[in-house]
């Protein structure tokens, strides 16, 4: 019933608005096109102003509503995300300043220079020294802001740092799978025919030995705090994305070419609880790449802790090779003993080489 | 010298060249056929264009509106959904997959069926003949064939929407393996195949049109014609030729590939996949990001494509309407030329977090800032004509005027986007999804209802409506930036587009109350449309007869044809050119058409 009453309603509205504008149609033919005309101008032109006046309250309105959703209410959660910010700054600082000069001088003008009989139209055709002007000042602003960029994109997609945590992230429909090296602190080889859906998730290749102790979680990600970490990332079907909002990164997983991103969690998880001022906050890995019906729902967690969680919860896990082999597994539940320390500083191994090699 | 009197001689002249066009259509009998379906009057293609454009309009944005419900409205449920789109809509709420093909359409016939063939299919058709005096195109046999190639592809494309599987939901970039695999996606079965083969008609259509437009425009121009004193739409719409005739090949051979990779098992863009409840796939050693790059090399000029006709457009327009000429009419072909150069090289910015070799990102964010450059300076042009002009608000020049300001906030937050330390942060975000609608979408939007509204006297005799012109203008404008604006602030809050529902993520879930409100604007803005479409088909009959030959005071020669020109445009000879499109208020003169010759006492600029 509300239905067809609203569209009775929109419909009623739509004939209100055409009568109104026939109307307006013989009135303008009665009073002479030229007068009417004119009358219409004045209207827009004011209402030019009118947009502009409102228009630049309602920027300021619209910020004051969302400014403290956004993340730069808070700080970056890593290292690099200060860089983001901080450039993201300045770019808000030159952008927005060139937004407010020349959308005020676009309906200024339009206010201002609205149809008079008295005015006598200027004719300016060109004029070299100001094409000039706006030719090589932009240029100049641009190349400040290319060069502060690429200072941080080169500093952000460099080699990760000698000693950084090594995860590998990989993507699937619709979830992420996370492999961290065992004690030998390198990944084993895996290839996609071996997936086993139950036993194998990634395909790992049981004859080499490296892979033996790799672990295998579907569960958070967890990372150290001040400690580099570095991603190698796949994916076992489509493009997959991801996404890491609080770090102020994203990085694609491309089935068959290994991607790469590093940072440095600057909080942990508790921490960061309490810099955003939110109690329930995660930190999450959102996938940014459209990868099929389930692309919004495809969601990770991450744990930024200390060092000594970090051990304790490292040793807890078993690699998947036992899971695998469970006849081989010789202590059980905890498969690494106490003497095992996990020792993650060596450099990756070659799968994680730049993506360059494949295209 | 008064205006009056000019109009005065103007309306003689008018009535005389209609008695006479009148005379000339007995000469050649015209069935309804050859007259409304199977024309070769480039006049009448540009309005099959036009409204075949107007339909896909509708259709793409009645699905944005879809979407927006279940993005404004994700807890409740509209039965009346479930009437109308059945099992994509079960118990009255969008199902992923419908929101998914819904997104992917949208995006899909707003950007090539809507902006692409709606807006320089229907201007390059009109205006190129009209405003460089020729009778008709180089080919209008090739002119009315690429016009049923994309009424083919329509088809085509409408065809998928009731496939069983679904239309293809993979995002209008359609990029594989997603695409290439029915088993990773149901809108990647048939739907897929579908959207394929209207696409491949829809490139067909488009070269046979640009190839068509570039020569006309190099080899038919009228005496004294020289490039030089081209009306900048006819600029515009010259590059815009260029770009598609040299880029859409490269996204043609995309799609074969992909095409081959989907049904002969080829491995061009397929690796190592292993796909849930299916297992692992023979393929190996294709690389998906070749797809990418094929694809955006037409991608990113396709935005140019967009753009250019619109900003040639409105460079008229503002002239014309500010009653004084374009500020730097060379340096406005120059940042045309430049712009269109630079598509080319800018490609890969779509492509940062792919995994793109950083020197190469780096090479890539050079350029693209770059293009900033010609945009500042087309910008400041802009402002300059209006600058002490006297300034006519005519439902065409509102639009124009909007565009301007659209233009400008769209392009800003591009040297955002374009510089890559701040895209690995900011990419597929809403923040992408505000920049581009502004910039490409609505401005390009506003620079084809600029052009609508200023050439309808010529297209149909009549005028629109100028009271629904300006509330079509008012609403549209406002609530484009109600809609748009603040969705950069979701993006800088990380929220990710082309999802279906935020509830369950911590980090995006806080703005529910915002996207109720755009989807409410967006309803709002879709209703304003309709009231211009209603205005658009009930002025062709009903309008406002236009009654003198130049309405608008204008130089350009498209307004030396009778008021209702028949096929070959001119009675009797094509008129001569003598100077440039712009002479508005020189030495006191409100206006001197292109076809005065100059005068001995005349001033030089």
């Amino acid at each position: 019933m509300t239905l067809y009453l609203t569209i009775a309603v929109i419909i009623l509205v739509f004939v209100v608005i055409f009568q109104i504008a026939k109307a307006s149609e013989y009135v303008s033919v009665l009073k002479g096109e030229e007068t009417s005309r004119k009358q219409n101008n004045k209207i827009n032109g004011f209402l030019m102003f009118a947009f502009l006046i409102l228009g630049l309250i309602g920027v300021w309105y619209c910020n004051h509503l969302f400014f403290h959703k956004t993340l730069f209410a808070y700080d970056a959660a890593s290292v690099q995300g200060e860089k983001v910010d901080s450039m993201l700054w300045l770019t808000i600082y030159v952008t927005g300043s060139v937004f407010l000069a020349t959308q005020i001088l676009l309906f200024w003008f339009a206010y201002k220079y609205q149809e008079s009989d008295k005015r006598k139209v200027f004719y300016f055709p060109h004029n070299t020294n100001l094409e000039l002007l706006w030719t090589v000042v932009p240029a100049i602003v641009l190349t400040f802001l290319v060069v502060i960029g690429l200072r941080n994109w080169f500093s952000f997609t460099g080699e990760a740092p000698k000693g950084a945590q090594l995860v590998e992230v990989t993507g699937k429909q619709f979830g992420w799978i996370f492999r961290y090296p065992g004690k030998d602190g390198e990944l084993g080889k895996k290839y996609y025919k071996n997936i086993d859906a139950s036993t194998n998730e990634l395909g790992l290749v049981w004859d080499d030995k490296l892979a033996q102790d790799d672990i295998v979680s579907t569960q958070a990600m967890y990372v150290v705090k001040g400690k580099p970490v570095k991603l190698v990332i796949g994916s076992r079907d489509v493009i997959h994305d991801v996404g890491l909002t609080q770090f102020r990164l994203k990085m694609d997983a491309v089935p068959g070419i290994p991607t790469t991103m590093w940072f440095t969690p600057k909080y942990t998880t508790k921490e960061m609880k309490e810099v955003s001022g939110n109690p329930n906050f995660v930190y999450e890995i959102s996938c940014d790449q459209m990868c099929g019906n389930g692309h919004y729902s495809m969601r990770g967690v991450i744990e930024v802790v200390t060092q000594a969680e970090y051990d304790a919860w490292i040793i807890k896990q078993k690699p998947q090779y036992f899971t695998a082999f469970p006849e081989k597994d010789p202590g059980g539940v905890n498969a690494l003993t106490d003497s095992v320390k996990p020792v993650i500083t060596k450099a990756p191994v070659p799968i994680a080489q730049k993506t360059i090699a494949k295209l | 010298m008064s205006t009056e009197a000019i109009i005065q001689s103007r309306t003689e002249t008018a009535i005389a060249h209609d008695l006479h066009s009148e005379h000339q259509e007995h000469h050649h009998h015209e069935t309804f056929i050859s007259k409304y379906v199977f024309s070769m009057d480039h006049k009448m293609i540009a309005k099959q264009f036009l409204i075949t454009g107007m339909v896909w309009a509708v259709l793409g944005g009645l699905m944005s509106v879809l979407f927006r419900l279940q993005l404004g409205y994700p807890e409740s449920t509209f039965p009346i959904l479930e009437d109308l789109l059945g099992k994509w809509a079960k118990g009255g709420r969008i199902s992923p997959e419908a929101y998914y093909a819904l997104v992917t359409t949208h995006g899909t016939v707003l950007v090539f069926f809507v902006l692409t063939a709606g807006l320089s299919g229907t201007f390059a058709n009109f205006l190129i003949p009209l405003q460089i005096g020729a009778r008709d195109m180089a080919s209008p046999f090739m002119n009315m064939l690429s016009y049923w190639f994309f009424f083919t592809a329509s088809i085509v494309m409408l065809s998928s929407l009731f496939v069983e599987t679904g239309p293809f939901s993979g995002g209008w970039t359609a990029y594989p393996p997603l695409s290439a695999l029915g088993s990773a996606s149901p809108g990647s079965k048939t739907g897929m195949d579908l959207w394929l083969v209207s696409m491949a008609l829809f490139v067909v259509s488009s070269l046979l049109g640009g190839l068509n437009y570039i020569a006309t425009i190099l080899n038919m121009r009228t005496k004294g014609m020289s490039m030089t004193r081209l009306p900048l739409p006819i600029w515009a719409l010259f590059f815009t030729a260029v770009l598609g005739v040299l880029s859409f090949p490269v996204l043609f051979s995309g799609f074969i590939l992909l095409i081959f990779d989907r049904n002969f098992g080829t491995s061009f863009y397929l690796s190592d996949i292993y796909v849930n409840g299916v297992g692992a796939l023979p393929n190996e050693g294709g690389s998906a990001i070749l797809y990418q790059h094929l694809f955006w090399f037409l991608g990113h000029p396709e935005v140019y494509i967009i753009l250019l006709p619109a900003m040639g457009m409105v460079s008229e327009i503002l002239s014309v309407n500010s009653r004084k000429p374009i500020f730097g009419y060379m340096a406005m072909i120059g940042s045309l030329f430049s712009i269109a150069i630079l598509a080319f090289l800018v490609w890969a910015h779509h492509m940062f977090v792919t995994g793109l070799n950083p020197f190469l990102g780096s090479v890539f964010v050079l350029l693209t800032l770059l293009i900033a450059v010609p945009s500042a300076i087309k910008v400041f042009n802009w402002l300059t004509t209006l600058w002490r002009g006297n300034i006519r608000f005519t439902p065409a020049m509102m639009f124009a005027i909007g565009f301007v300001s659209l233009f400008i906030s769209g392009g800003l937050t591009g040297i955002w986007l374009g510089n890559s330390a701040l895209d690995i942060h900011l990419h597929d975000t809403y923040f992408v999804v505000a920049h581009f609608h502004i910039v490409m979408g609505v401005a390009s939007m506003f620079g084809m209802f600029a052009g609508v509204y200023h050439w309808y006297p010529k297209m149909y005799g009549r005028f629109l409506n100028n009271t629904l012109g300006y509330i079509h203008f008012w609403v549209t404008l406002v609530g484009a930036y109600l809609i748009f604006w603040p969705m950069h602030y979701e993006g800088l809050a990380g929220m990710p587009r082309r999802y279906y529902d935020f509830s369950i993520w911590e980090s995006f879930k806080q703005f529910g109350d915002l996207n109720r409100f755009i989807s409410t604007v967006a309803m709002i803005v879709f209703a304003a449309q309709l009231l211009f479409l209603f205005n658009f088909f009930y002025s062709i009959f009903k309008g406002r007869k236009v009654t003198v030959q130049n309405p608008w005071g204008s130089n350009s020669l498209e307004w030396t044809t009778p008021i209702r020109p028949g096929h070959g445009n001119w009675v009797g000879e094509i008129p001569e050119v003598h100077r440039w499109a712009y002479d508005y208020g020189k030495d006191g003169k409100d206006f001197i058409p292109q076809t005065t010759p100059v005068g001995a006492d005349e001033s030089h600029h």
